[in-house]
């Protein structure tokens, strides 16, 4: 069973801040979608190997080739606060 | 009271491919601040990665060298955290499947060997640089250059079995150097190419469990990795033995101050939530993609020591010296074959010679570990080769060669232009000399008389001044001889 606090955990490993209110519908809506995997349980599944990637594919590879690289402004257009030719984040260390 | 030391390390090596791990953006060490980004080291919505094959090769080459297991079942993980060096707030890295298991690497220590296992390697990728305005306590905010964002990073873990600060050190340098030889990572690691972590823990001796270990970030040298060991043993053995127990933490090294610290807590949370990374399929790494990397892996620094002792006769120091890098091992090979003419076997005698002219003269103008200054070295194997034989057919002295060997430094020209040039070619007409050693015996009463008088060393300072009156070119072994005839004689 999932409880407050796993909610409260996870959403501050997330960044999210939620409220009192969305704090309990979201410990709802997790519950049922545990509830939900929780009948693959019923299944003999020791025999079968964990699925990560539902395509029959490996070695998907590239060759150590250049490509294009976006102009510093653009890499920078979206950021929401630059100093020159750098991106700018806020104080990292909490006090 | 005595203490077992416990340390395994941690290492990240950024490899030298051209292009990063997941992009084809450039791995240009020191290029202008976030030029070498694209959407997808970025980590902007919608993109996805493809695997960089060489990066995928190094990695697998490195790990035979390792003497590991290379996975069949290789997949790639997504390691969660907030940190602002990394633009997607999760890292691509492995975690269950690594590429490799379970190998050992062989390392020096004192009067011998040991075996120091490897736990893992794996693969992931490395993250943008912080610069901080001030310390990171202290800096209102920071700037991110994320040029190495997405840059291939080989991560590998020993095991808990190195038992010294100076054996951690000499890991360390093994480690390098079978990097190096592989040709898969730089090796620098003032910027940054080879990175260490190091888990360190006391026990008393026979304990078969292990203690509270202490892991230390930031050691970017092998001097500072064992300083701060040193360090920490001491920290932890005093605090064992007031009773104290040890805290499982992070702790920086301040290499500067010399000490380690605790990092605050809230930089680093362990709360990964790992999983497999969805637009990554696994990888299956076994027959011909194996076998060719295994077939083309070179001969690495302790093979070609040991070979060099048993080929050319060479001290085991000489030998270890030769074989800091690649390079300097390849010059020091290709002047011994120019010295053996038509593909004859040098003698021990000028493979020695060799070795000794590396060691005391080029490796003064050039760094050892350096390959591209010795690709670059202005004087090239086969103008060393040239200059020991000049010495070997007695066309110049041993004295002389060491003037013109810095001649040849500074102009880059081979020995004999310089030699015929300069007219230093050795004077070795034992009649000339001889009318000098007459002159000289002449000039110099008060040394006769000293000789007579039972002070051998007379006969050193005629020798000396024969060869200052020949500006060196005299034969020395004539000038010898000479003297000792004539003084019997008086």
């Amino acid at each position: 069973m999932i409880e407050r606090k796993d909610v409260e955990h996870v959403a501050r490993l997330a960044r999210l801040a939620l409220s009192a209110a969305e704090i309990e519908k979201m410990r709802e809506q997790l519950n049922g979608i545990l509830a939900y995997i929780e009948k693959l349980n019923a299944l003999a599944t020791d025999d079968v190997e964990p699925t990560s990637h539902a395509v029959p594919m490996v070695n998907v590879m590239r060759d150590d080739a250049p490509g294009p690289c976006l102009p510093r402004d653009e890499a920078l257009a979206n950021a929401p606060d630059r100093a020159g030719e750098f991106f700018r984040v806020p104080r990292i260390i909490e006090d | 009271m005595t203490w077992e030391v416990v340390i395994g390390l941690e290492v990240h090596a950024e490899l030298t491919t051209r292009t990063k791990m997941f992009c084809g953006c450039p791995t240009t060490f020191g290029a202008s601040p976030n030029t070498q980004t694209c959407p997808i080291c970025l980590g902007m919505p919608g993109t996805l990665p493809v695997i960089n094959r060489r990066a995928i090769e190094f990695g697998v080459r490195t790990a035979l060298a390792f003497n590991c297991r290379i996975n069949t079942a290789c997949r790639f993980a997504r390691k969660h955290y907030y940190y602002p060096d990394m633009p997607k707030n999760f890292q691509i890295s492995q975690y269950e499947e690594p590429l490799a298991e379970d190998g050992w690497l062989e390392i020096d220590v004192q009067g011998g060997t040991k075996r120091i296992g490897i736990q893992r390697l794996h693969m992931e990728e490395d993250v943008g640089k912080l610069i901080h305005d001030g310390t990171l306590e202290t800096a209102p905010s920071s700037r991110v250059d994320f040029n190495r964002a997405g840059v291939p990073l080989m991560e590998t873990v020993s095991k808990p079995e190195l038992r010294s600060p100076e054996e951690a050190a000499a890991y360390l340098r093994a480690f390098r150097s079978v990097l190096m030889y592989l040709g898969v990572c730089d090796g620098n690691m003032e910027e940054g190419s080879m990175r260490c972590d190091a888990n360190i823990s006391l026990r008393r001796p026979g304990a078969t469990e292990l203690g509270t270990k202490v892991e230390i970030k930031n050691l970017n040298s092998f001097r500072n990795a064992q300083r701060a060991l040193e360090f920490e043993v001491k920290r932890q053995a005093q605090a064992l033995e007031a009773g104290e127990k040890i805290v499982q933490e992070t702790r920086l090294f301040d290499a500067d101050k010399g000490y380690t610290r605790s990092m605050r807590s809230k930089e680093y949370a362990h709360d990964y939530r790992y999983f497999p990374e969805p637009d990554l399929v696994p990888l299956k790494l076994e027959g011909a993609f194996v076998d060719g990397i295994r077939a083309a892996l070179p001969e690495l620094a302790r093979a070609q020591q040991q070979r060099f002792v048993a080929q050319y006769g060479l001290p085991a120091y000489d030998a270890g010296i030769l074989t800091q890098s690649r390079a300097l091992a390849g010059y020091y090979e290709a002047a011994v074959s120019a010295l053996a003419p038509g593909g004859s076997t040098a003698s021990p005698a000028s493979a020695k010679a060799v070795a000794n002219w590396i060691m005391s003269e080029l490796l003064r103008v050039v760094p050892g570990d350096d390959e591209r200054a010795i690709a670059e070295s202005p004087v090239p194997p086969a103008h060393l080769a040239g200059l020991i034989a000049l010495i070997d057919d007695g066309t110049i002295s041993g004295k002389i060669a060491k003037d013109v060997f810095e001649k040849m430094v500074r102009s880059r020209e081979d020995a004999r232009t310089i030699v015929q040039r300069e007219g230093l070619t050795q004077v070795a007409d034992t009649g000339a000399i001889a009318a000098i050693v007459d002159q000289v015996i002449a000039a110099n009463p008060k040394a006769i008389a000293d000789f007579k008088a039972g002070k051998t060393a007379a006969a050193k300072s005629l020798v000396g001044q024969v060869m200052k009156a020949t500006q060196g070119k005299a034969n020395p072994a004539i000038v010898n001889t000479l003297i000792e005839e004539k003084l019997a004689k008086v």
